[in-house]
């Protein structure tokens, strides 16, 4: 379980990296916490040429609030936006959610882009950007471009990155007014991969209910503020849209089965 | 909250149950730890090897069951850095098959010659200057295969159909025994009523943190080979190698470091790489390191055995069970490996388990199927037996409406009954279960438990509780194995028998003292144990103790029971050094006797101090006396040999070779344990919470109690993990699909619950120290516990495990109910049992039927529309060899693939068909599709199946589905471009129809 030969440059500003993205194109990957990225190289599912290491990257090490949203650059960990005293008040969702990523170790060199990046259909902050509707900013040699994260999220491990793009920062809304919130995940151990997350987010006129771990990447139903049987069937169709996978550890059954089962429960804690 | 009540030794018990007093009993702190904890740890990994070592990695079958045709290493070869490469053609000129426990013309080598059996299963070995060089070396290797039908049932390995792994043994059962014992057929026929139940034991391990690691060297000259490893044992496995190597046992030199992180059983196997890596070192002229990474490992180390058991209990009326019939069938997977078939064998005296029935019939059936070979794994063939047993008892509570505790109690074996001889031949050496039932009840608060269920219940909860008493042995009889032979068999080969073991103890000029045990601990604790064992007997402080507990087969006393298993230390090797201690104080008593003028046996040997009882005053001190040894030999009593150093082999006498009638003492001791478990299983999601765990043990005497509880709380995580979580699973195809931690999912503290431990102490009288094992107790009682309790919350019957939420949401049955629309067919379906994916639907493409048919027969075209394809080089007609590289987000495959297209009715219909191979595994996949016009475009319907084996199967199972929708996707969206003959991006609402159609897009 060793990598393949790869060539490895540390960055030291988002300038150089884009720089070196544009000169060695697809073959040059991001290694910024390395917590997905390292597994796949030792057990070579990712053979890349070139690895830039954007950990050292000053300008990308930032978390701050900007414009009505919470901004987290590239080289920020998890951690470091995790243990901020201001967060439950700022992005809520992500207060909840944080203590279900992983472990904490795993959480102290992981950072909030990398994951947003990877696109893992079970992950959670994938689901928190989905579900908030925030923002992903793409740098390139050219310029930036600013995604929706429904634009960006494509499919499994597939995002809107283009060849010479690094992620350079995520936004995520501050907390609406009146919003509620409330977040629940089943995985077979604590920090494993989801079988499915859900958030459920109830504003006075809008209940969304955003869902991880079952289709390919997150997805987002927003409905009125339905109640009783409409509310059971308006789930359920959603859980059936969601087109669940079965795989060795749950069946597709037992996935849609969640989403109804938590996606009421939680939507009633989120409405209280 | 341990409460420990020993029990008097039996008044006739040998002069060894002299208590010592003093350090033993007490919970010592390891003088292990201080190493470990501050990186001075001596690994296999962390000794120096010779200049010139090289690095070997394995390429391993990503087939369960094919040919090999052919292998190219010369790609390999020429990479720099590579210095060898090993096939099966060198192994067949240089080594024997393994010797197999039964008879059998099968024949088991150290890796793959001309067939693949399971994934996983070496196919070759590269040496290189560095462990880097050898895994890119394994991707230039070229293997042919022709691949084989797979089974990986056992019931399905039975029928007359299915695929046969072994040619020459013409059928997968490969042993077939009847045994019975007293009148079985009669007390069922008088019985009352009966009760029975079929039960699947998964397939699990118990995984150390350090896997396995191999240094070879083969001598030139025929001077053999030299293999450090962290083989753990049976040393009876080194004849084995050695046979296999073709040299006399003293020309395989077999070294163990200090240090090994864990084993459980499962380094037994690392015997096989012995062989493998000492043929590579002999290939490459060079010494050879190994160090097996944990994708090997849980792919192709080693598992327990997987068992399908129907087991019948007659019984009376009031829940006492007269006989018990067994058929049991095994799946050792692909290979019989020494020292298999032993899963069915070390329970085999004792399958009447905790209770007093008589009679027994046993049908027991060793199947092979396609993966990887059982052995050794903690707890070794208990859990499988108690999951019948246990299950068994608590179905006739429910069947007979009674408290399954009164089922357990009325059949328990009396406390008077001691030594107790089970009717297949077991001797039950000590125990008072019924006191060890009853302080756990008492202390583990079962009153207040049944109250909690019963408000549970009250409130709709799903809460249950449920019993497991089991019968632990430890120190296996070596001979059990030999109950897998007829009496007549047997007869021929000479007897089989006794638990051998050795220890030595030494007293050097200064008085410093060494021991040398035969256990090889894998961080146990062992030495700190022995320190106090030999403390006690020769009057000296734990500290000054220097226990040494490595091993060289050259230099050593060791028997073929040396080793790390059976739990055998306790009872056996502590024993054994007890022994020799006194042996040593004995010789050092008549040395200092005339210097004290007092007899032998009036010696106190006390505070490094030796003197007479009755006059405390006049001391000698222990170094002078056993310096005196080295120092003036000519001084020492007449006839006695100089020096001060003993070595004492020890055996049970109890463990006799099985008789004509099969009656087997498989083991040399029997404790006891009895555990409640209370859980509930939320209605939400199915998952199971464990309330409230006890386990009451009864072990003889305990030696020291923190390692003991210790061993409890490792064994009761691992029961747990298998209860819960653990398993190995396969395809139907026989893919392997647990390669990672992420997959194979092992319980970590979070998930762990504090157990209540109780102990009672009855005295073993068939083991020096009155010890008995205890490490694997909760191995066999816990999994079948938790399951009795989650059928008891859930009230049903037929329980696999493990019991993940998912099986637990298909027992409980919720409805799903359909949608409000109905929706088409899903595009994909998993059929039962693997990752032969089935993808069916429809798109429509924006062109006609004729346009699109012809893209398909156009090689020009279809490099453009099979998604990653580099090349395509036309090899037959509709016949294709091709490049393609699969990527899915920072994955990357690139297989060398053949397409083919078949059943051609132009412009209607047609077969697509692929299969590669690459360095992550090999894919297949084919399929019908069938065209209709449809508006002014045409309406593609498909129904494919794919299979993935090998590395993407065993570590991306998780994906799989999510991939193979990608790569359908990215066909049809180039096959309607290809069609639509501009290349262009197709019109907006075509490419949202697609998506929709395909599931991967609102």
């Amino acid at each position: 379980m060793k990598p393949s030969a790869f060539d490895y440059i540390r960055a030291d500003s988002a300038e150089e990296t884009v720089s070196l993205l544009a000169r060695h194109g697809e073959e040059a990957k991001i290694l910024a916490g390395g917590q997905s990225l390292m597994a796949m190289l030792n057990i070579r599912l990712a053979q890349p040429a070139m690895l830039v290491d954007i950990s050292r990257c000053r300008d990308l090490d930032y978390v701050r609030v900007d414009k009505g949203q919470l901004v987290i650059g590239a080289a920020a960990t998890q951690a470091s936006v995790e243990n901020r005293a201001t967060l439950a008040a700022e992005v809520p969702l992500l207060d909840l959610v944080f203590p279900y990523i992983s472990h904490f170790q795993i959480r102290n060199r992981g950072t909030v882009c990398g994951s947003v990046a990877h696109a893992d259909p079970s992950a959670e902050l994938p689901l928190c950007l989905t579900a908030l509707q925030g923002e992903v900013v793409l740098r390139s040699k050219a310029g930036r471009r600013v995604l929706k994260a429904d634009q960006f999220f494509q499919g499994m491990l597939v995002t809107a990155v283009k060849p010479g793009e690094i992620v350079e920062e995520v936004r995520f809304p501050l907390r609406e007014q009146g919003a509620r919130y409330a977040f629940q995940e089943v995985s077979m151990r604590h920090g494993d991969f989801a079988i499915a997350a859900l958030a459920a987010a109830v504003t006075n006129d809008a209940i969304e209910l955003t869902v991880g771990g079952v289709a390919d990447r997150p997805q987002r139903m927003r409905w009125p503020r339905l109640a009783g049987a409409d509310l059971d069937g308006a789930i359920n169709d959603f859980a059936w849209g969601l087109e669940a996978q079965s795989d060795a550890h749950a069946s597709a059954e037992y996935r849609r089965h969640l989403v109804r089962r938590l996606g009421r429960q939680l939507i009633t804690e989120a409405s209280a | 909250m341990n409460q420990i009540i020993v029990l008097p030794a039996e008044a006739d018990a040998g002069p060894a149950h002299a208590a010592p007093q003093g350090h033993l009993g007490r919970a010592a702190l390891r003088v292990e730890d201080a190493a470990l904890l501050t990186g001075r740890g001596s690994f296999t990994d962390d000794v120096g090897v010779k200049p010139g070592t090289l690095h070997a990695a394995i390429l391993r079958s990503p087939h369960g069951h094919a040919e090999i045709l052919s292998i190219d290493s010369s790609m390999a070869l020429s990479l720099a850095g590579v210095r060898a490469v090993l096939t099966g053609a060198d192994v067949a000129a240089w080594a024997t098959p393994f010797a197999v426990g039964v008879k059998q013309p099968m024949e088991h080598w150290p890796m793959a010659i001309e067939r693949v059996r399971y994934v996983g299963e070496p196919v070759a070995v590269v040496m290189a200057e560095s462990r880097y060089i050898a895994e890119d070396a394994l991707d230039l290797i070229r293997v042919s295969y022709r691949q084989l039908a797979a089974v990986v049932d056992p019931e399905l390995a039975l029928a007359a159909e299915a695929p046969v792994l072994h040619p020459a043994v013409g059928s997968n059962l490969v042993n077939d025994r009847h045994f019975r014992y007293g009148e079985p057929e009669a007390a069922f026929a008088a019985a009352a009523r009966t009760v029975s139940i079929k039960v699947h034991y998964p397939r699990n391990s118990c995984t150390p943190i350090e896997c396995f690691a191999v240094v070879a060297e083969y001598l030139a000259g025929d001077e053999g080979y030299d293999v450090l490893s962290n083989f753990q044992g049976p040393f009876a496995l080194h004849p084995v190698m050695a046979r296999a190597l073709k040299v006399p046992g003293t020309r395989l030199r077999l070294r163990a470091p200090r240090d090994s992180g864990g084993s459980f059983g499962t380094k037994q196997a690392v015997s096989t790489y012995v062989v493998l890596l000492c043929l590579a070192s002999r290939k490459a002229g060079a010494p050879v390191k190994w160090i097996e990474d944990r994708l090997e490992h849980l792919q192709g180390s080693v598992s327990s055995t997987n068992r399908v058991t129907t087991i019948e209990a007659a019984l009376t009326n009031d829940g006492e069970i007269t006989a018990l019939r067994y058929h049991q069938i095994d799946d050792c997977g692909a290979y019989l490996r020494a020292p298999e078939p032993a899963t069915f064998y070390r329970m085999h005296g004792m399958l009447t388990g905790a209770y007093k029935v008589r009679h027994l019939a046993v049908h027991n059936q060793v199947v092979l199927t396609n993966k990887t070979p059982s052995g050794l794994v903690r707890g070794f063939g208990g859990p499988q037996v108690y999951f019948a047993i246990e299950r068994l008892m608590q179905r006739i509570a429910v069947e007979l409406a009674m408290d399954p505790l009164d089922v357990i109690r009325r059949n328990l074996i009396g406390a008077d009954a001691f030594p107790y001889r089970a009717p297949a031949g077991s001797l039950y050496d000590s125990g008072n279960y019924q006191l060890s039932l009853a302080l756990a009840v008492e202390q583990g608060g079962l009153a207040e438990l049944k109250a909690r269920r019963d408000q549970a219940r009250a409130e709709g909860r799903l809460y249950g509780i449920g019993y497991a008493a089991i019968v632990e042995p430890s120190i296996s009889n070596m001979g059990y194995i030999t109950t897998a032979l007829t009496p007549d068999e047997r007869a021929k080969a000479g007897p089989k028998n006794g638990a051998n073991t050795s220890a030595t103890v030494a007293v050097d000029a200064l008085g410093s003292v060494s021991v040398m045990i035969d256990s090889l601990p894998q961080g146990q604790g062992h030495r700190t144990v022995v320190g106090q064992v030999v403390a006690d007997v020769l009057g000296l402080d734990p500290a000054a103790i220097m226990v040494n507990a490595e091993l060289d087969t050259q230099k050593d006393g060791w028997s073929i029971a040396a080793g790390n298993y059976s739990s055998r230390f306790a009872g056996a090797v502590a024993g054994t050094v007890h022994l020799t201690a006194l042996k040593v104080r004995a010789k050092l008593a008549l040395i200092a006797a005339p210097m004290l003028d007092a007899t032998p046996d009036q010696l106190v040997f006390a505070g490094g101090k030796i003197f007479a009882r009755d006059n405390p005053e006049r001391k000698l001190p222990f170094h002078r006396v056993a310096g005196g040894a080295h120092w003036s030999p000519a001084s020492l009593p007449d006839g006695m040999a100089p020096g001060v150093r003993e070595t004492v082999f020890w055996t049970p006498e109890q463990l006799q070779a099985p008789d004509q009638n099969d009656v087997i003492n498989s083991s040399g001791a029997y404790g006891f344990v009895f555990d409640i478990c209370a859980v509930e299983v939320d209605k939400a999601t199915g998952k199971v919470r464990i309330d409230r765990y006890v386990t009451s043990h009864d072990a003889g005497r305990i030696l020291n109690p923190a390692l003991a509880d210790g061993q409890i709380r490792g064994a009761f995580a691992q029961g747990l993990g298998a209860a819960l979580m653990e398993e190995f699973s396969y395809g139907s195809d026989g893919s392997f699909q647990s390669g990672t931690f992420a997959d194979y999912l092992v319980p970590t503290a979070c998930e762990t619950p504090e157990p209540v431990i109780v102990h009672i102490e009855t005295l073993s009288p068939f083991t020096p120290l009155g010890a008995k094992g205890l490490g694997e107790g909760n191995n066999m009682s816990t999994p079948v516990c938790i399951a009795n309790a989650v059928a008891d919350a859930i009230g049903l019957a037929d329980l696999r495990l493990p019991l993940t939420p998912s099986r637990l949401h298909a027992l409980l049955k919720f409805d799903d109910p359909a949608p409000s629309k109905p929706r088409a067919a899903p595009a994909l379906k998993t059929p039962q049992g693997g990752h032969a994916l089935a993808m069916s639907g429809s798109v429509e493409l924006p062109a006609t039927p004729a346009q699109v048919y012809a893209v398909l027969l156009d090689p020009d075209a279809l490099v453009k529309v099979i998604p990653g394809c580099h090349a395509l080089e036309q090899v037959g007609p509709n016949h294709y060899r091709a490049d393609v590289t699969i990527g899915i987000g920072l994955v990357k495959a690139r297989y060398a693939a053949e397409i083919r297209l078949a059943d051609l009715d132009p412009p209607h219909a047609l077969s697509l068909g692929g299969k590669g191979v690459s360095s992550l595994g090999s894919a297949e996949g084919a399929g019908q599709i069938r065209l209709e016009a449809s508006g002014s475009g045409t309406r593609l319907s498909y129904d494919y199946s794919a299979a993935v084996s090998g590395k993407v199967a065993a570590v991306g199972g998780r994906m799989l589905e999510g991939a193979a929708k990608i790569v359908l996707r990215q066909l049809f969206e180039q096959l309607g471009r290809q069609a639509g003959g501009t290349g262009a991006a197709p019109p907006r609402s075509w490419w949202q129809r697609l998506l929709h159609a395909l599931g991967v897009a609102k």
